[in-house]
């Protein structure tokens, strides 16, 4: 496998040459090196060839070249990615797609835009604010990541429990299938007939083929945006208060929560002035007719005191907005400030588990010694804790690592999902058993095999144990092919 | 095959994998196809036995819920054993402060709304014809006024369990509304008609059930206007959530439905009004046809009428209207949303619906939608393309292969012959 694999690489390369211009085809060890890993820093792979597209046509010749040849390729848009979905394969080639980055419509009347895959998040919003409207999903990076990036790992961010994920805003795309054919899912109109693979292709992190445009959902800018920080002694009374606010039959556009570490982190590093001596803060955001906010705005500020608010501070002008947010946004990259190394974590439980997850986290945290800071979407019950650690000292990168785990599995015993917004990718592929049946995965690769019979797309990401294709399902005898290849491993 | 063809070995295996089986009635037919036998399983257990006695005798399988409209779409072109999923008709578990609910798919619609209604909330999905299962609701892919605001089951749907066409019970998605981990099978279920796994409960996010709500409707003379309309109501802040139209004629009303506080809700009819102008009214009922389709859903046989879906982008409704115009047909549906339904009167030549159907086709397609043939006399179905263009049909039908590859679940029901 690896001559042949070698000798594809260099069929591949030379389509590469052909397709683009010289600056989109990178082979220079150093500079490969630039895009060996994703957000996720702690896995690396050197990719053997990188190539920069610039049209989807060039995309497309490059898939099936590899196609042809049985190279791997894997797809990356700004590289933000926290579960090393885009960390790329030795024998294979990595995709960017950074110079795909138009904006080809803004569509007012039908609330439609039509972007390129490497269009940042952010500049949709840019794009579409003038005519009174925005892109819902924003993650906390957004203003570096891509559509692409979000359309595969099916993003979400502070105003999804109101607004909904990426999934819920993209409507169509073309799409290149891993055999290097382009088309169509869904499309700028509702309910396109036949299977929802458009549905199928969100949140499925590179391994169904590489979207090149997407056709997206605009949202009404709301009329009225109120920002609430409301300061707690404790995350149980903040977490109350977030239970009760949702029992009301109150949809803020988010409640975001942060611990006393998370807040000391964020005070470190961006001085966003949040309440003295609170043990948890909540960020509320009411939007929508400016009658309908007024009236929630006093709901909720009631509930808050009810449930031991000792300070709740309205944001009055933009600026204000912007701070209090620019301390929940910048809280992963602060917690540097305080610690060395830190793991993200992301897990989901069922809103109505928190108070007894954060007190099962707090024993984790206090029995192992490894300090835990949770900055979380509380409203949907989205967990980010960070667990903190100094690799200098013997055995702590190890022992954050197995709280870590810990985490997910109270995630996953509480009925809740082993990753909200960041994705399996490499990082997590051993942990679907512990969320999954062995029938429920194989169900699951029935859609891979359709998609991507030869396993090229973005191989060894989300599945442990890929099934090969025209293998039948749901029958496991003795090691499985690509295990005794060496190729992935069983947990 | 049918029920003097069901051999002896086969019949015995679809007894045995479940208490509850007989031989189809009249009452049982799909679409004018008899099935053979009709298995009532009583929990997903049974429905999986049932289907590996269907693998292993090579029948085949279509899935029914109450059966409102088994006539819809195209008739299959075997139905061996008709799964009927009525006895898992339970509300499995309401967690209201997480906002979510489960239910088995031969629930309805109705007794889920009235679970969940008790602690003041919703399953935001209309029930457009009474006595929707919810697994029929997401094997057809149904939705009504409210899409505009909360979308369709694809929004709504976190979790599934499902039995494949080998029995293989498969789990997908969870409890939880944020749920990144593998693939969306969920999402591949809705619409599927059947056709590529029998989904036996689901799992859903619930919304509030507003305060108040308020509905402002305007007549309007001609597609331009109401395009003016909707379009006002859809730019605007009063965050409509339903924009209905209803058209005949050349001539209609648009109906704008608002929900929430009831001072908010109050003075964002208000607002609208003052947009909308002096013929706007106003009034805490629904339209006379509410969330309904523009056909009588109770007609059999030749006494249906042609039914169509069309979509097409917002900015398209007043072109679509025009064509509807042209065509005699009557149309109900979403403007906010770009889903609108029409029917055909039953009367209408088949020639007739054929040059109507192209019309539509040809109006929504340049409006970057579809129309569909959602039910139809036979002689209408067996004379016009039901489902129009498919792109990416060839990785539809791979993932049906995949699925289903022996085509045992409701044959000839979908897109392209699946
Ligand atoms: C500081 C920080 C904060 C973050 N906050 C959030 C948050 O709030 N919410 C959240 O959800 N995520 C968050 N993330 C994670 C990350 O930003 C998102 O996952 C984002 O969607 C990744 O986009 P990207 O362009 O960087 O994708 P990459 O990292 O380049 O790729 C991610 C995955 O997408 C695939 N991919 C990329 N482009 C395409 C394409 N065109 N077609 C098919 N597959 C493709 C890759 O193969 C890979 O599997 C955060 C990350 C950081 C560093
Ligand atoms: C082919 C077809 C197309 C339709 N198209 C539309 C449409 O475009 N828009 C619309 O609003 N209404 C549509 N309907 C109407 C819709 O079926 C009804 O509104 C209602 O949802 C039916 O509920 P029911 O429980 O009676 O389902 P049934 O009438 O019993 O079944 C409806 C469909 O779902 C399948 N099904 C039922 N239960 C399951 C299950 N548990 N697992 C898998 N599949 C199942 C059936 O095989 C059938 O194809 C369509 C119906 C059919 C049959």
């Amino acid at each position: 496998m690896a001559s042949d694999s070698s000798a594809g690489i260099s069929n591949v390369t030379d389509v590469a040459r052909r397709l683009l211009p010289e600056a989109g085809v990178i082979t220079d060890r150093a500079r490969l090196r630039t895009y060996e890993c994703d957000g996720l820093a702690h896995y690396r792979v050197t990719p053997a060839l990188v190539v920069i597209p610039e049209d989807a046509a060039q995309l497309a010749g490059l898939v099936k070249a590899c196609a042809e040849h049985a190279v791997p390729f894997v797809a990356r848009g700004s590289g933000t990615g926290l579960s090393g979905g885009a960390l790329p394969h030795a024998e294979g080639i990595l995709i960017v797609t950074s110079r795909m980055r138009a904006i080809r419509e803004v569509r007012r009347d039908d609330q439609r835009a039509v972007v390129e895959p490497g269009v940042i998040n952010l500049d949709v919003t840019r794009a579409a604010t003038p005519y009174g409207y925005y892109y819902a999903p924003d993650p906390s990076s957004q203003q570096i990541c891509s559509i692409g990036g979000n359309v595969a790992e099916n993003s979400g961010g502070a105003h999804c429990l109101k607004y909904g994920f990426t999934t819920n805003h993209v409507i169509g795309a073309d799409f290149v299938t891993p055999d290097g054919d382009t088309v169509t899912l869904g499309g700028a109109a509702p309910d396109s007939p036949g299977y929802d693979l458009l549905g199928a292709v969100v949140g499925s992190e590179g391994t169904l083929g590489i979207v090149t445009s997407a056709t997206v959902r605009l949202v009404r800018l709301p009329e009225e945006v109120r920002t609430i920080l409301v300061g707690f002694k404790t995350t149980d009374q903040a977490g109350a208060a977030t239970s009760a606010i949702i029992s009301a039959g109150i949809v803020p556009a988010a409640i975001e929560m942060m611990d006393a570490l998370a807040i000391e982190a964020a005070e470190a590093a961006v001085h966003c002035n949040y309440p003295d001596g609170a043990g948890a803060v909540l960020v509320i955001e009411l939007d929508g007719a400016a009658i309908e906010v007024e009236q929630e705005y006093a709901e909720v500020e009631r509930l808050c005191n009810d449930n031991g608010a000792f300070e709740q501070r309205l944001a009055t002008d933009p600026a204000e907005r912007q701070l209090i947010w620019k301390g929940r946004k910048s809280a992963f990259a602060a917690v540097g400030r305080i610690s060395p190394d830190y793991i993200v974590q992301d897990g989901v439980i069922p809103r109505t588990a928190l108070p007894e997850v954060l007190k099962a986290i707090a024993d984790l945290s206090a029995s192992s010694g490894v300090r835990v800071a949770n900055v979380f979407h509380a409203g949907d019950g989205n967990l980010h804790p960070l667990v903190l650690f100094d690799d200098e000292v013997e055995g702590a990168g190890d022992a954050a690592e197995t709280v870590s785990g810990a985490i997910l599995d109270l995630c996953i015993e509480h009925g809740g999902s082993i990753t909200g917004e960041h994705g399996v990718g490499m990082d997590k592929a051993k942990y679907m058993p512990r969320m999954y049946t062995d029938e429920d995965l194989d169900t699951m690769q029935l859609v891979r095999c359709a998609f991507d019979p030869q396993n090229i797309s973005n191989p060894g990401k989300v599945f442990p144990t890929p099934r090969l294709c025209g293998e039948v399902p749901g029958r496991h005898k003795g090691a499985h092919p690509l295990q005794e290849a060496g190729v992935a491993e069983v947990f | 095959m049918t029920t003097d063809t069901i051999e002896a070995a086969a019949r015995e295996a679809v007894t045995s994998a479940c208490a509850d089986v007989r031989d189809a009635e009249q009452t049982d037919d799909v679409d004018g196809v008899r099935p053979g036998l009709v298995a009532r399983p009583a929990d997903t257990g049974q429905v999986s036995e049932v289907m590996k006695a269907c693998a292993a005798h090579d029948l085949t399988v279509v899935p029914r819920g109450r059966g409102t409209k088994l006539s819809w779409g195209l008739a299959p072109t075997s139905a061996d054993v008709l799964l009927d999923l009525s006895a898992l008709d339970q509300v499995l578990d309401h967690a209201a402060g997480d906002l979510i609910v489960a239910a088995q798919a031969g629930a309805l619609l109705h007794d889920v709304q009235q679970v969940v209604g008790e602690a003041g909330q919703r399953l935001a999905l209309d029930e457009t014809v009474p006595g929707s299962t919810i697994g029929g609701v997401l094997g057809a892919n149904t939705s009504g006024p409210r899409r505009t605001a909360t979308g369709t089951a694809r929004d709504l749907l976190i979790g599934i369990t499902m039995v494949r066409a080998d029995g293989v019970v498969a789990k997908a998605g969870g409890r939880v509304v944020k749920n990144v981990a593998g693939y969306d099978i969920g999402k591949l279920m809705i619409g599927s008609r059947g056709t590529l796994g029998v989904i036996t409960d689901a799992t859903f996010r619930l919304h509030p059930v507003p305060a108040a709500h308020r509905w402002v409707s305007v007549p309007v003379a001609d597609p331009a206007r109401a395009l003016t309309v909707a379009q006002a109501a859809v730019h605007s802040q009063v965050v409509p959530t339903a924009i209905e139209v209803e058209w005949a004629d050349g001539t209609g009303t648009l109906h704008v439905l608002l929900e929430g506080h009831v001072d908010g809700v109050a003075g964002r009819a208000e607002a609208l009004r003052s947009l909308l102008g002096a013929e706007a009214t106003e009034s805490e009922d629904a339209p006379a046809d509410g969330a309904t389709y523009p056909w009588d859903v109770t007609a059999t046989a030749d006494r249906r009428s042609t039914a169509l879906k069309l979509t097409f982008v917002l900015s398209g409704l007043a072109d679509v209207l025009a064509a509807a115009a042209d065509t005699g047909a009557t149309l109900r549906g979403s403007a906010g949303s770009g889903v609108v339904y029409a029917a055909l009167d039953p009367d209408t030549a088949v020639g007739d619906v054929s040059i109507a159907l192209e019309r539509l086709r040809n109006a929504c397609t340049a409006q970057g939608g579809t129309t569909v043939v959602v039910d139809a006399p036979a002689a209408v179905k067996s004379a016009v393309d039901a489902w129009g263009p498919i792109p990416a049909l060839d990785l539809m039908r791979r993932v049906k292969d995949q699925f289903d590859p022996d085509y045992r679940l409701a044959p000839g029901r979908f897109v392209g012959g699946i």
